[in-house]
């Protein structure tokens, strides 16, 4: 079973507004900063930064293995902790954002690799799970 | 003020963990043993600055030690705290406001990692919640991006944490002081990939103290006189990568903290990476040493990988590289850390290492601080 699900859970249970756009494929929002042009994630409030969807496909830019539960708070993740991965996606000529990295085992995550932006239940065994953002291999939820 | 200002003074509190003493109480614990290195007693200091991150005032100690009335100001600065509270302390030497005064810092944290909350840095809730407000992750990726670039192994990351403990063996005042075995160290419990648990510091506990002078009061003392040829603290440039970052500019990681500290430190003190005889450099894990290493100028990306090889950076070698053992062995009270490191450098110049010793009468000695949230503190010292 993939961990990743369509876009039509995500208009449901987002973890948080304004991350990521309504639709189909969604994709991550950035901000520009209006007067350098420079994209930050997540888009910042206040009106220096205009928001912007970002690409939602981008190469794999460096990655570790989260091997112990984070603490709580903040961690909201599930209480029984498997190992996941996290790393940081270089969107190109945008910016590099920091997402899970799913649906591909650790041993074969490399850097380098191309990616595609998904969502993900930060914890699958939930009622009513809240979706992060995350990335995986292009092509894998097919 | 002429001459330099020179450390005639220096006392510690052994690092690690001391249940039943406060923080403060290792601050004044090394504040007792310098007044007495140095040979002057707490009325004849003019001025102190003191820091610390989670372990109260700094200037209550006063109670402790006595109400003279003197000047002391508390310095709270992320990981620079102890190394801003040099810089302060040799500045009011210099200007000529004072000739003798203290520089302290000390700390006492929980176990375990810092717990970080996601509005202490100016970012959303959901960053936490999806478990991201974790310091390890940072630095793990940090340096996989950095040993992909510069061909780095994962055996050299080992040989750091080796070196660290073996050498604390010979510090009385690190935490961590038997040696572990290469092959212990990397097939330890995976903390976050490719760091093992022995490739972390902790947090930890400890108090360092520094007594300086203006070089006409160290000459009047009978000291030893160990020179402050520089000390630099800077913040982060843009292009750097920092802990807690949801994103990073495109050829983010490139530019630091560290690179214009060092290079502020090295132009003050008119001597470059090549004159420098002994370095503590922030090992807050092993793959820091090994990026530092670089960043202050010592060897070019990826270099670390054949210096290690060969025992470049051992006691003995080329360039003794944190001779008590680092943060590695030490662990990190943020307040004191890099006063540690100056207190380290300052038993080498006067060749009280012991065990631990660095062979071939070193002049010159350095340090350097890096941490959250981008900061740089770097000192050199000359005998």
């Amino acid at each position: 079973m993939k961990e990743s699900i369509d876009g039509a859970g995500a208009r449901m249970r987002a973890i948080a507004e304004g991350i990521w756009t309504d639709e189909a494929e969604p994709r991550l929002i950035g901000g520009v900063d209006a007067d350098t042009g420079r994209v930050v994630f997540p888009c910042p409030p206040g009106g220096r930064y205009e928001p912007r969807a970002l690409s939602r496909t981008g190469t794999l830019w460096s990655y570790t293995i989260q091997r112990f539960r984070p603490k709580s708070p903040p961690y909201a993740g599930p209480e029984a902790f498997r190992p996941w991965a996290v790393g940081y996606v270089e969107l190109p000529g945008e910016v590099i954002v920091e997402s899970r990295i799913i649906n591909v085992p650790f041993e074969d995550i490399r850097i380098g690799m191309p990616l595609e932006m998904t969502l993900v239940p930060l914890d699958p065994e939930a009622a009513d799970p809240v979706l992060i953002h995350a990335f995986q291999p292009i092509g894998a939820a097919a | 003020m002429s001459g330099d200002v020179c450390i005639v003074g220096i006392g510690i509190h052994p690092f690690g963990r001391t249940d039943g003493v406060s923080g403060l109480d290792q601050g004044v614990f090394a504040v007792r043993q310098a007044l007495a290195d140095a040979g002057v007693a707490w009325q004849d200091l003019q001025f102190a600055y003191g820091g610390s991150d989670a372990a109260g005032n700094p200037d209550t100690m006063v109670e402790r030690l006595g109400l003279t009335g003197m000047q002391f100001i508390n310095v709270r600065n992320g990981c620079a705290a102890g190394g801003s509270a040099l810089f302060s302390a040799q500045m009011a030497i210099k200007s000529g406001e004072f000739e003798l005064g203290l520089a302290v810092g000390f700390d006492k944290h929980p176990r375990g990692a810092f717990n970080a909350l996601p509005s202490e840095y100016n970012l959303p809730d959901w960053y936490g919640d999806a478990g991201y407000m974790v310091t390890t992750q940072f630095f793990a990726n940090k340096i996989t991006r950095y040993m992909h670039l510069h061909g780095i192994s994962r055996t050299t990351l080992g040989r750091v944490a080796e070196k660290a403990f073996r050498n604390a063996v010979h510090a009385p005042h690190a935490w961590r002081r038997e040696p572990v075995a290469l092959d212990e160290i990397l097939e330890g419990a995976m903390v976050s990939d490719p760091y093992s648990k022995y490739m972390f510091c902790s947090p930890a506990e400890g108090g360092v103290a520094l007594i300086l002078a203006s070089e006409k009061k160290a000459r009047e003392l009978g000291k030893p006189l160990i020179r402050l040829k520089a000390a630099a603290m800077r913040t982060r440039p843009p292009k750097s990568f920092e802990v807690f970052a949801p994103s990073v500019e495109i050829g983010g990681g490139t530019a630091t903290a560290t690179q214009i500290a060092s290079a502020a430190a090295f132009e003050m003190a008119g001597i470059g990476p090549q004159d420098i005889a002994i370095a503590q450099l922030q090992d807050t894990e092993c793959g820091a040493e090994i990026m530092h290493m670089a960043e202050n100028g010592f060897c070019k990306d990826g270099e670390q990988e054949a210096w290690l090889a060969e025992g470049r950076t051992e006691i003995g070698g080329a360039l003794p590289v944190n001779t008590d053992g680092g943060c590695l062995a030490c662990g990190e009270p943020i307040g004191a850390s890099g006063l540690r490191q100056v207190y380290e450098n300052v038993v080498q110049l006067r060749g009280d290492g012991g065990g631990r010793q660095v062979p071939g009468d070193p002049r010159t000695a350095y340090t350097h601080v890096y941490g959250a949230p981008g900061v740089s503190a770097v000192t050199i010292l000359e005998r």
